[in-house]
């Protein structure tokens, strides 16, 4: 794996407060890194430091073999970066500060006007070129910020949060887009959206209090979660017989009601995340449950958000 | 270098992108134009200088420069666009020295503006040009430094209107030290040698001098020194203070 962004122990302080505390791990080419945490966890503020616009109060980080504090511009020129809420000119337009954006990463003519036209036609900002920014929706500010991001096709991506904001048609364009570029690229996204992390992240790291928690692949999360292997199963008539015959199986740890409208469905907790489904289905056949549905739950990743962080 | 080229043409044109150009350059011309006339008697004075015109351009840039200094990193703070900006490519260097140069640039397209007050003396009489070029230069380089003292400033706040009276307040400062009135007032209390350095650091002094006719190297060197240690002192706030 050719590691592109290396976080070596990075670490910040504002006065008193520990907002970042020694935090390492390593992206590389393919991956797509979710960067998971409460607000004030310390996800925009780890950012900060690999881009090179907050300076770490010790540990230091590397851009495609650049040491962003020995090398900044270097490390700079490898980076596209999408700080927090999308910040752009509001005087501009986005052709002018496209092409303002173009011109500082050296290119003109021609190749400034391919590689405008390619983020224009990537983020759909035809229709709003001539607009002032300021004028613009939310939706649109933030893919004129990742269409500045893009430009220059560069190979590290950090997207601060890169969909808030965005209605549910234009999310799915922009994690299309991010699954689109990922083979190439090596990137980090900050999200508290889990079914962001479902989405497109290859791995996820569980930040809290400025400490990395966990560091592992959505799957691996989700086998943490209680609802890992549950079985959730939809009864047609009353549930209390049934979820006293359930609790005697030996594989399964407690029976709970799962919130459901009309109070006929349980959720099922195995023992240890062992699979319970034979057992159930064996149950449900000799009793002769009417059943409507039964389903194996895959494990929630705000479950185990919430267990990690102590939410 | 060619990062500061960038950054000043999109900081020369963000001015012309607002009415904060035009308004700038109008209130400039028409209050030039007001002390020159009403202020500065330019016509009883009955003598073919712009003289009265020069004098008092100090006053005018103490309210006017502020008001062009005070967005250049305040603005950035204020949006987040100091995030995206500072990220880009480009040393901190080459962002202070683009800033600084489209607002010195800018200022001297306002002052540029005033030729018609050349104009109107070269009909009225024959004034000493030599004086005259060297005067216009004594006020762009002046303007310089009020700009680069209001750059610095700006630097330290996220707030303009901030800026704006720190820096109103700072070049009122840099100015008054050479008037004779306090630089009297002082003299009672200070010893001569720092009484001195305080009238030497005047921007008011170094300018007179200038209208005198003659750039002595001394004042130019005073004014082009005081652009570049405010800008030193400009690259280092924002190293300091961009992510506050």
């Amino acid at each position: 794996m050719d590691v592109m962004i290396a976080a070596r122990g990075l670490s910040r302080r504002f006065g008193p407060i520990v907002a970042v505390d020694d935090v390492s791990f390593d992206v590389g080419r393919g991956e797509v890194m979710g960067f998971l945490g409460p607000n004030g966890a310390g996800k925009s503020t780890t950012m900060k430091m690999i881009t090179g616009f907050l300076a770490p109060t010790s540990g230091t980080a590397e851009v495609c073999g650049a040491d962003i504090r020995a090398d900044p511009v270097a490390a700079k020129r490898h980076l596209g970066y999408l700080p927090e809420g999308a910040p752009a000119y509001p005087d501009m337009t986005p052709r002018s500060f496209l092409r303002f954006i173009a011109s500082i990463r050296g290119f003109g003519g021609a190749e400034a006007k391919k590689r405008i036209d390619l983020a224009v036609e990537r983020l759909a900002l035809q229709n709003v070129l001539e607009q002032p920014i300021d004028t613009l929706s939310k939706g649109f500010k933030r893919r004129v910020g990742l269409a500045q991001a893009l430009l220059h096709d560069p190979e590290v991506l950090i997207l601060d949060e890169p969909t808030d904001g965005l209605d549910p048609n234009q999310k799915h364009e922009v994690r299309a887009l991010i699954n689109a570029l990922a083979p190439e690229k090596a990137i980090v996204i900050s999200t508290h959206l889990l079914e962001e992390v479902d989405a497109v992240c290859t791995r996820a790291i569980v930040i809290a209090s400025g400490k990395i928690l966990a560091d592992a692949t959505p799957l691996e999360l989700e086998a943490r979660s209680r609802h890992h292997n549950a079985v959730r199963i939809d009864l047609a008539g009353d549930v209390r017989d049934a979820a006293l015959s359930l609790r005697r199986l030996p594989g399964v740890a407690s029976v709970e009601e799962a919130d459901d409208p009309d109070g006929t469905a349980l959720l099922v907790f195995p023992r240890a995340g062992k699979p319970i489904l034979g057992e159930v289905t064996d149950l449900v056949r000799t009793a002769g449950w009417p059943i409507r549905t039964l389903r194996v739950e895959r494990g929630r990743l705000d479950d185990v958000f919430r267990s990690i962080t102590g939410g | 270098m060619r990062g500061t080229l960038v950054i000043f043409r999109r900081e020369l044109a963000s001015y012309f992108a607002t009415p904060l150009a035009y308004v700038f350059i109008v209130i400039f011309l028409v209050m030039a134009g007001a002390t020159t006339f009403f202020v500065g008697n330019f016509f009883d004075r009955g003598q073919a200088d712009l003289q009265p015109f020069f004098s008092f351009h100090p006053w005018l840039y103490l309210v006017l420069i502020p008001a062009l200094s005070m967005r250049l990193w305040a603005e950035e703070r204020k949006s987040g666009t100091i995030e995206l900006f500072l990220t880009l490519p480009i040393t901190v260097w080459e962002a202070v020295l683009g800033k600084f140069l489209a607002a010195w640039v800018f200022s001297g397209i306002a002052l540029a503006l005033t030729f018609p007050f050349w104009i109107t003396v070269n009909v009225l009489g024959a004034p000493d040009n030599g004086v005259i070029l060297a005067s216009y230069l004594g006020s762009f380089l002046m303007a310089g430094a009020f700009l680069a003292l209001g750059a610095a400033l700006s630097a330290l706040t996220k707030s303009q209107v901030i800026a704006f009276v720190v820096t109103a307040a700072a070049c009122f400062l840099f100015t008054v030290t050479g008037l004779p009135v306090l630089l009297g007032f002082l003299a009672g209390w200070l010893p001569a040698g720092l009484l001195d350095a305080v009238a030497s650091f005047s921007f008011l002094g170094h300018f007179n001098a200038i209208l005198r006719g003659v750039i002595e190297l001394d004042d130019a060197v005073f004014f082009i020194s005081a652009i570049a240690l405010f800008l030193f002192a400009n690259a280092i706030i924002v190293e300091l203070k961009k992510a506050d």
